[in-house]
């Protein structure tokens, strides 16, 4: 197996591990919209890096982090329906994005990259960094998972009961944003709403409980990652896609089969 | 202490000239109320009168915008609230959601669900039991807590006049047993007048409170619900005004 094959399926695993975990709470939460939100200002997160100066990935975590916890205190505020809110914020965050990284054009930007992921160009550094934030992101939302159901089952009965609604849920949008920030290399802003949601809705159908269904969901991912890097060695399809088809084709599967728990 | 003005010092959790704001509606003016232990206090208005928010107000689910809340330190409440819907895309059976944020064993979780009359339901999915059945589990579930204060919000919506009247029997029974204090949110005046020892009547201010047989004869009650003591027993009542 070439190097950069077997790096993509080190990286993709990694991620669709990660992805399955918080994913299933991206559908039991109804949060899809604002993933992709994040996800669509990962892009003015690159602007930021290459304008500071640092690290691209600092600058992706910094501004997913600011928007993270701006929602949570937009959504506090009921201005506006979440909907639109989170459609402001994430079109004008790509828009801001698109047009800083043109600005500063001498930098030739490979913005399909960005776009539509290259896991075929990871390298060992990428996944130093991807199994480090993975493994903070994944020992984060252990410590968080207990609180995470009570207040998604109903926040005032879990703070009636000591939970810290607030700080949890802050907890995870930071989480989350570190996990969009690391998803992004694999399959690119416009997918990773993808590869959280589908495999987690296809694993709906065979879990009994909240720890199975993620379970269920990583290794679907997982699957997806196998399958979409397969059909992009050979027959030359963009990686990132084939991934989020395979996922998807995946999902169409999960529904025919008989063992599926009525849902 | 009928009146609700005077500080109590037996009180489990007291709340002093309540206001609060929802943007631009003031929700509840200046609100008086106490629960001690030991005894059953109501809360009746009609819809839209502030019940629930003055529920939260207590837990302290809600910023006040006047007046203060006195809970007694460590203080277990266990509460039961107007609404609980679970994601279809949660799977969740009863068992583990009676252990969320407590550790109990299955034992005593049988033991419970016996009690509060829903025995068979521990392995089923929270999200397929009937409205009177879910009742019942978050009814457990505040038990489990072995509260000394427990809150329920309109327990009895959607539970026919049957299984009202058993729940009431319970509730109760439970104070009975248990000694804790209640605070139950209602709109089925008949029912509640028999099973409760205070009335507070609110409509966004304590109208009136006190013993049941003489809230029901207190002017401010009559106007409130009319000669409707009737009509209200079958008062439909939408849920379409969440406060969360």
């Amino acid at each position: 197996m070439p190097d950069f094959l077997l790096f993509a399926l080190i990286a993709g695993i990694g991620i669709a591990v990660i992805m399955g975990a918080v994913g299933v709470f991206v559908v039991w939460r109804r949060m899809a919209y604002f993933g992709d939100t994040l996800a669509h200002s990962a892009l003015l997160g690159v602007a930021v890096g290459f304008v500071a100066g640092i690290n691209v990935n600092i600058g992706i975590i910094a501004v997913c982090l600011g928007i993270a916890i701006g929602m949570v205190y937009l959504r506090r505020q009921r201005h506006l329906a979440e909907d639109t809110l989170l459609g402001i914020l994430a079109h004008s965050s790509l828009a801001l994005g698109l047009v800083t990284i043109s600005l500063l054009s001498a930098l030739r930007v490979d913005l399909m990259a960005y776009l539509f992921g290259d896991i075929l160009a990871v390298t060992a550094t990428d996944i130093g960094w991807l199994y480090g934030g993975g493994a903070l992101a994944l020992g984060g939302l252990a410590w968080l998972w207990k609180d995470l159901i009570a207040i998604t089952v109903h926040e005032d009965l879990a703070q009636t009961e000591g939970v810290n609604v607030l700080r949890t849920q802050i907890a995870f949008m930071a989480l989350f944003a570190l996990v969009i920030a690391m998803a992004m290399k694999v399959v690119g802003i416009l997918l990773v709403t993808a590869l959280l949601i589908i495999p987690a809705a296809a694993a709906r159908g065979f879990a009994r409980t909240p720890e199975q269904m993620a379970a269920f969901a990583a290794i679907a991912g997982s699957l997806a990652v196998i399958l979409g890097l397969y059909g992009s060695l050979f027959w030359d399809l963009p990686s990132g896609p084939a991934i989020v088809v395979a996922s998807a084709a995946i999902y169409a599967v999960s529904m025919t089969l008989p063992l599926r728990r009525s849902a | 202490m009928p009146d609700g003005l005077s500080p109590n010092p037996a009180a489990l959790v007291e709340g002093t000239g309540i206001s609060v704001r929802h943007g631009r509606r003031t929700t509840l003016r200046d609100v008086d109320i106490a629960v001690a232990r030991n005894e059953i206090v109501t809360l009746i208005g009609p819809n839209g009168s502030g019940k629930t928010t003055l529920v939260r107000a207590l837990l302290g689910l809600e910023g006040l915008e006047a007046g203060m809340v006195r809970r007694t330190p460590a203080l277990t409440i266990g509460y039961v609230p107007q609404i609980l819907t679970v994601d279809r895309t949660l799977p969740l059976d009863v068992g583990r959601f009676l252990q969320m944020t407590g550790q109990t064993d299955r034992e005593t979780q049988q033991q419970i669900l016996s009690m509060v009359g829903a025995p068979d339901v521990i392995s089923r999915e929270v999200r397929l039991l009937s409205g009177g059945e879910l009742k019942r589990v978050l009814l457990a579930r505040a038990l489990l807590r072995d509260p000394d204060l427990l809150v329920l919000d309109e327990p009895t919506a959607n539970v026919d006049v049957h299984g009202q009247t058993e729940f009431y029997n319970l509730i109760g029974r439970i104070r009975d047993d248990r000694g804790c204090g209640i605070l139950l949110v209602s709109h089925d005046l008949h029912l509640v007048m028999s099973a409760t020892d205070r009335v507070f009547c609110l409509n966004g201010h304590i109208c009136c409170s006190g013993l049941p047989g003489d809230v029901s004869r207190d002017p401010a009650y009559l106007e409130l619900f009319g000669e409707a003591g009737d009509a209200m027993a079958v008062y439909s009542h939408d849920h379409d005004h969440q406060h969360a």
